[in-house]
């Protein structure tokens, strides 16, 4: 396989790796989000985070593999996007800790106050972490102040301004929505109709954002659109993505869950592609110079690294979905309370 | 003002150290889960099941401090050490993205079966379950601890110099993955970690059991462990003192630094070299004060061989020295806890032959402090290499030959990151790990003090289970199921 050939594959496997994180985490952190507003008692507390508890860490596994693999096959990309995004990143681990640690410790002590606390912890780790994500998304597609020798110029609060605090509020939405859906699955009963009088709501903010990012990005990120008039196949993504969307409504209309779980799995694919073409052929465009910009090429690890790589990824890659389709299966259904709960 | 280097590298101590306080528990403890579980599942025994439900709560705790800590590791390469990450991506990014693949996602699907599973698989799928995750875990040192040696003991690589903007640039790059793999310091420097985390998970359980015995709880669930946790305590302190000779013995040819570093030997002679039991190493002045030395043991250790002197300090040019003070005082701290631990497992493994451990209060409140020291060697063993390997990030080798450019730890910064960031992440740390180490000791302590539960009430546990299942499938679909029943009894 050529130098170049390669590149592209390992573009197209970060990206992979990438969707499935958004997909599975994204359920989990819209979990999160939604936790204080659905869940009511204690009990239904539990439930709600217990529908979660055996898959979320598995889920998370997905951004640290990315991570990972960033590092590996571009590593001056990891190295430029990981050190513009000190604060933010040092933030985004926090939120990940106060997930982590929220889940497993709230239910270990009967304290109405410990409890609260943990509550309210696991809530806005889950907000701020979804926030955080998708604000770096928006960066990125916007391009960034990169100067020579991909050392970033800028700080935080180049980072915070309109465009990528609207991706944020974008990807909050849309993981809450994601998150909705899930929950309307796995529980019953009351829990689940106030579940389901959420789902429209959250599905109208979320089309309202998505709306407006689409027009935020024809104006504000004009290189966007650049790879999609080069390819006119391309404009397939957003079509169906548009559909996707609509479909959601549609398929909690005709009463299938699944469905529409389905097919917000397939709208949050379908945004992570968008984003890979959006950037392509960088992984940050400078706003200084283009010159500058950190591109597949100048990023790239050497040819045989990507080769062995490769290697590692076609042997590990059906271990891990063997396992994870499995403990999907185990853990199908409905969620319940025994004593190894959370 | 603090410079950003001295910031970075107290910042990455800090999250590392904390950080591992909890693998290498995991990884301990999950072998003697294993081994409590396989006994379940051999035997039948309802004392084995309780046991190994205990265990698997304490294991759930400790797992999520190891991720929650974990994940940072794996950002701060590039939010901190920029340059470091562009300099060895090519290569120490492939054993991370290795470890993450073929480690993080085995641990973490399998976890799932271990804590949650256990009313939802059968004993032997669960068994299966607790083996994966041990696995698991000793996969990931696996490929972090070969990501760590090559940095210590670089091979299988060249320095390629890119065109970048009209500037050249070296970065190593992978051109024998196996040999990047078993460099010269990977196998036992592997086996040494690993056993490491063994020895405090054997001592854990022993220390708890000894504790029920101490308190009269628990008693027939804490022989049990107990007749698993202090053989393997001895075995494992044996085998830690093993490897860890054979790692040092290599020291001398791959970095001789290190190893001078480590027994303050500062002046080469042509006499057989002595090794100090401890000391207060001075190195401005090259001497150790207040130092007690035994006569040619160094050169015995090192090269097997009473006579033949050992290269000091002062074959290494002057910048490429480590500091003596640290990396002397921590390996002894190693060593001397190490030989306290090899004395307190062969002192209980022999009482408890002669089935009088219990008569000797004393010996077990020692091996209920134990697993502190299990845990301080540990740590201390990382100081020892790490500060031993400065002034490098990666060492300088030579390969076929040719001699290799090693990276400078002050030339892997990030560059474009200020003192101010990094100190004010290093307050965040500071902040949260306080707490979370606050509420992991509190919670710890809470599920030791409640222990195992009992027999009857592990029979009690079964027939509610089958009561709700039953009831379950009466109520088919109806609201509310399987709740009520356990509503207060979480993990």
């Amino acid at each position: 396989m050529s130098y170049d050939t390669i590149t592209l594959v390992w573009f197209f496997l970060l990206g992979v790796l990438l969707t499935g994180y958004a997909i599975l985490d994204g359920f989990d952190l819209g979990v999160g989000i939604l936790h204080p507003f659905i869940a009511k008692t204690d009990r239904e507390r539990r439930l709600v985070m217990n529908s979660i508890g055996p898959l979320w860490d598995g889920n998370e596994v997905w951004l640290v593999t990315f991570g990972g693999a960033l590092f590996a096959a571009f590593p001056n990309a990891y190295a430029t996007v990981f050190s513009s995004f000190y604060a933010a990143f040092h933030l985004l681990l926090t939120c990940l800790i106060g997930r982590a640690v929220s889940l497993e410790f709230r239910s270990k002590v009967h304290s109405p106050a410990w409890r609260r606390f943990w509550d309210a912890g696991f809530f806005l780790s889950s907000i701020t972490a979804a926030a955080l994500l998708g604000i770096a998304g928006g960066n990125v597609m916007g391009g960034m102040q990169v100067g020579p020798m991909f050392q970033y110029q800028g700080g935080l609060l180049d980072q915070l301004y309109w465009y990528p605090l609207l991706v944020g509020a974008l990807t909050v939405s849309l993981f809450a929505l994601h998150g909705a859906i899930y929950l309307f699955l796995k529980t019953e009963g009351e829990l689940q109709q106030r579940v389901r009088s959420r789902i429209l709501p959250l599905f109208y903010c979320f089309a309202f954002l998505y709306a407006a990012v689409t027009l935020a990005t024809w104006i504000h990120v004009p290189h966007a659109t650049e790879t999609l008039s080069r390819h006119p196949w391309l404009w397939i993504v957003p079509v169906l993505n548009a559909l996707a969307v609509l479909n959601i409504p549609r398929a909690m209309h005709l009463g299938k869950p699944g469905y529409a779980f389905f097919t917000s799995s397939m709208v949050i694919a379908a945004l992570a592609s968008l984003f890979s073409v959006a950037i392509f052929p960088n992984f940050v465009l400078s706003t200084i110079d283009p010159a500058y910009s950190v591109t597949l090429e100048n990023a790239r690890s050497s040819h045989q690294t990507l080769i062995t790589m490769l290697w590692i990824a076609m042997i590990g890659m059906p271990c891990v979905a063997s396992y994870t389709i499995t403990i999907y299966w185990i853990f199908r259904g409905k969620v319940q309370l025994d004593s190894n709960s959370y | 003002m603090m410079d950003v280097e001295l910031l970075s590298r107290l910042q990455f101590a800090g999250t590392i150290m904390f950080h591992y306080l909890f693998p290498p528990l995991s990884i301990g403890l999950g072998l003697q889960l294993f081994l409590c579980e396989l006994a379940y599942v051999r035997t039948g025994h309802p004392a084995w099941e309780s046991a190994a439900r205990f265990w698997t709560r304490v294991f759930a705790v400790n797992f999520a401090m190891g991720v929650a800590t974990g994940i940072v590791m794996e950002f701060e390469f590039g939010t901190n050490w920029a340059a470091y990450s562009r300099f060895v991506g090519d290569v120490f990014g492939s054993a991370l993205a290795a470890e993450g693949i073929f480690a993080f996602f085995l641990e973490s699907g399998f976890l799932a079966i271990l804590v949650f599973g256990w009313d939802r698989v059968g004993p032997k799928m669960h068994l299966f379950s607790t083996l994966m995750v041990f696995l698991g875990s000793v996969f990931s040192a696996v490929w972090i601890v070969i990501a760590n040696s090559w940095q210590q003991t670089p091979a299988g690589y060249h320095i390629v110099w890119q065109e970048i903007q009209g500037e050249s640039v070296p970065r190593a790059e992978v051109t024998d993955f196996w040999a990047m793999v078993f460099n010269p310091s990977s196998v036992d420097r592997l086996t040494h970690t690993v056993i490491g985390a063994l020895v405090l998970g054997a001592f854990f359980v022993a220390s708890v059991c000894s504790f029920y015995l101490l308190k009269q709880r628990h008693e027939d669930v804490a022989r049990r462990c107990l007749s698993i946790a202090l053989p393997s305590a001895l075995v494992f302190t044996l085998l830690a003192a093993l490897t860890g000779h054979d790692s040092a013995q290599k020291l001398v040819e791959t970095q001789p630094a290190k190893l001078a570093a480590m027994e303050a030997h500062f002046e080469t002679t042509d006499q057989p070299t002595g090794l100090y039991l401890f000391g207060w190493p001075d190195a401005e002045n090259e001497t150790v004060h207040f130092g007690i030395r035994v006569p040619w043991l160094l050169s015995l250790m090192v090269y097997n061989d009473p006579g033949k002197p050992v290269p000091g300090m002062d074959q290494i040019p002057e910048s490429d020295r480590p500091p003596v003070w640290l990396p002397f005082q921590m390996f002894h701290l190693m060593v001397g806890l190490g030989t306290m631990m090899i004395v307190a497992a062969g002192l209980a493994c022999w009482l408890w032959y002669r089935k009088t451990y219990q008569n000797h209060r004393w010996l077990m409140w020692a091996i209920v402090l134990m697993p502190l020291a299990a845990m301080t060697a540990n740590q201390a063993g990382w100081i020892t290499a790490e500060v031993g390997r400065q002034p490098w990030i990666v060492h300088p080798s030579v390969q076929d030959g040719v001699e290799m450019m090693g990276l400078r730890t002050k030339d892997g910064l990030s560059e474009s990151v200020t003192a101010e960031q990094v100190l004010s992440s290093i307050v965040l740390f500071a902040v949260i790990y306080s707490l979370l180490f606050a509420v992991w000791i509190f919670v710890l302590n809470g599920k030791i003090q409640h222990g195992p539960e009992t027999m009857d009430e592990l029979a009690k546990r079964k027939r509610d289970r089958a009561a709700s299942r039953m009831s379950e499938r009466i109520a088919h679909g109806g609201t509310g199921r399987g709740g009520g029943l356990m509503e207060d009894e979480a993990g």
